[in-house]
């Protein structure tokens, strides 16, 4: 991957992509390399078109700054070609464990402004997990 | 070289009027009055602190106290290791000596955090994240939340089991002068107080608190000269786990505790079974059956068990936590790892009062992010 590739991880991040290496490891997110086998991560996978299971989930009334609440979260597992891939997110409702969810898009996950982390560092919009 | 413990010492844990600095000088004071030697002897000294910087404007908190404590020209350092920030310290304390590189190190870590809004203080722990967890708003008790509902469906994990946790270590602390909350409380209690992250509620969590612990190493030998109250570190080891919690193929398995539990007990040469006590970072109730598993006292999926039978209880075969514990004791961030050895030096020595247990091999286990980096420590009472 280009260094002007990688510049855009920030980007690629919020579309919801699973990077894929060489030997077809998928992360999501992406790192600098494989955390399985150490090779570069060349391909990525759009997620956001897909349907994902939720492993587990939470309902957090104890918010951070700039933060929702209450905020409903889960750790969600995708199947691409065979392989699983998860992702952490906010949810549309409360959901269960086992259920099919789908990413919609979202504008503004958190208020950068209210949060701690530079607003400029990282992107704040992406996807919630709604149930299908 | 052996390295020996020889003087501990902690503030009262809590709601505090002081700030870092003095949190830190009155922990380290009293450390250096505790142990057989004075403030001229240490040549390193060493500050576990996550965030005096972001929680109350003030840095280079190392420096300060070894001007405060009359230590110069001691070397000074700080050590953040997240909310293993205690341990790393330990471990930090422990090379200096073993290399030759300190013959007396001072270590005082400390936390301020009561005087920032909750939210802040969860937005400051939680921006240990990676950005596509940050900006969905995730906290570490979140993530404990989240392992609680996988854990109790995947084992068939009572919802009591995880109280049960709660209810011991907060009898513990009734025992223990420095605790934060020194009240016994029942699963009712916990079953009863406010849904903070479903399915664990208010009594499942650790208190947000300040205070400051210390501990004086040194070479055994040079221990032999003052003391024969002294405990041995017989091994110390730190592991790191995934930056980003959901990538962990067993989001139950704790690799970090494993990994660095399965390191001190090679260097100590010992076995689980070989732990009298333990001091467990039960930041969160299921955390401390997670690390049970993870440390190989318990099988896998049968560590909440350990509480609801009463096996770590202070009059079990295995006590945990009889500190009380972050429950109950309190967790000012970089604190807590020293705090947990300071138990540990207690507990070995026969210095526990009435929450004594029989103990001359000790397990301490301090965990940074949810699982990020993990520092355990084994100790062993002299002679
Ligand atoms: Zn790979």
């Amino acid at each position: 991957m280009s260094a002007g590739e990688r510049s855009d991880a920030r980007d690629s991040d919020r579309d919801l992509l699973a990077h894929r290496c060489p030997e077809g490891h998928l992360a999501y997110p992406g790192h600098t390399v494989c955390s399985e086998c150490g090779e570069e991560q060349s391909e990525t996978v759009d997620l956001s078109g897909r349907t994902a299971e939720v492993l587990t989930w939470t309902e957090s009334v104890a918010s951070p700054s700039g933060v929702r609440a209450p905020n409903t979260l889960a750790i969600v597992e995708f199947t691409v070609d065979g392989s699983s891939v998860r992702a952490l997110g906010q949810t549309t409702e409360p959901v269960a464990i086992g259920e099919t969810v789908e990413p919609v898009p979202v504008e503004q996950l958190r208020d950068p402004e209210e949060s701690l982390r530079s607003v400029a560092s990282q992107s704040w919009d992406g996807y919630r997990f709604a149930p299908v | 070289m052996d390295v020996a413990i020889i003087g501990a010492a902690m503030t009262d844990f809590g709601d505090r009027d002081g700030w870092i600095r003095e949190l830190l000088a009155e922990a380290g004071r009293a450390c250096l009055d505790d142990a057989p030697v004075g403030g001229e002897a240490v040549e390193h000294c060493y500050v576990a602190n996550m965030a005096s910087g972001e929680l109350e404007g003030q840095t280079g908190v190392m420096n300060a106290l070894a001007h405060d404590l009359d230590l110069l020209p001691a070397y000074a350092e700080r050590v953040d290791q997240t909310s293993a920030s205690g341990a790393a310290g330990v471990f930090e304390a422990y090379q200096s000596v073993a290399s030759g590189a300190s013959e007396m190190t001072l270590l005082v870590g400390g936390e301020k955090m009561t005087h920032r809004e909750t939210a802040e203080t969860a937005d400051l722990v939680a921006s240990v994240t990676h950005p596509v967890e940050y900006r969905h708003g995730v906290t570490l008790p979140a993530f404990g939340a989240m392992a609680a509902r996988l854990y109790m469906a995947e084992y068939d994990a009572p919802r009591e089991s995880l109280a049960e946790v709660a209810v011991k270590n907060h009898h513990n602390a009734t025992h223990n002068p420095y605790a934060q909350f020194q009240t016994e409380i029942d699963v009712e209690t916990v079953l009863d107080s406010p849904m903070v992250n479903d399915p664990l509620r208010l009594y499942d969590y650790c208190p947000v608190s300040d205070g400051s612990a210390a501990l004086l190493f040194c070479p055994v030998e040079e221990a032999r000269k003052y003391t024969d109250e002294y405990v041995r570190v017989a091994g110390v080891a730190g592991a790191t786990d995934t930056h980003v919690v959901h990538e962990r193929p067993d989001p139950l398995a704790m690799e970090a505790v494993a990994e660095s539990g399965e390191q001190a007990f090679e260097m100590a040469g010992w076995e689980p079974a070989d732990i009298d006590v333990a001091e467990l970072h039960d930041m969160v109730s299921v955390l401390e059956p997670l690390q049970l598993e993870a440390l190989g006292f318990s099988e896998r999926g049968q560590g909440w068990q350990a509480a609801v039978e009463g096996r770590t209880a202070l009059d079990g075969s295995l006590p945990v936590n009889p500190s009380g514990g972050l429950k109950a004791r309190g967790h000012p961030l970089g604190a807590t790892g020293v705090a947990q050895v300071a138990e540990l030096y207690w507990q070995l020595l026969g210095d526990a009062g009435s929450r004594q247990v029989t103990a001359d091999r000790g397990l301490a286990c301090n965990v940074g992010g949810f699982g990020n980096c993990v520092i355990t420590s084994l100790l062993e009472v002299a002679g």
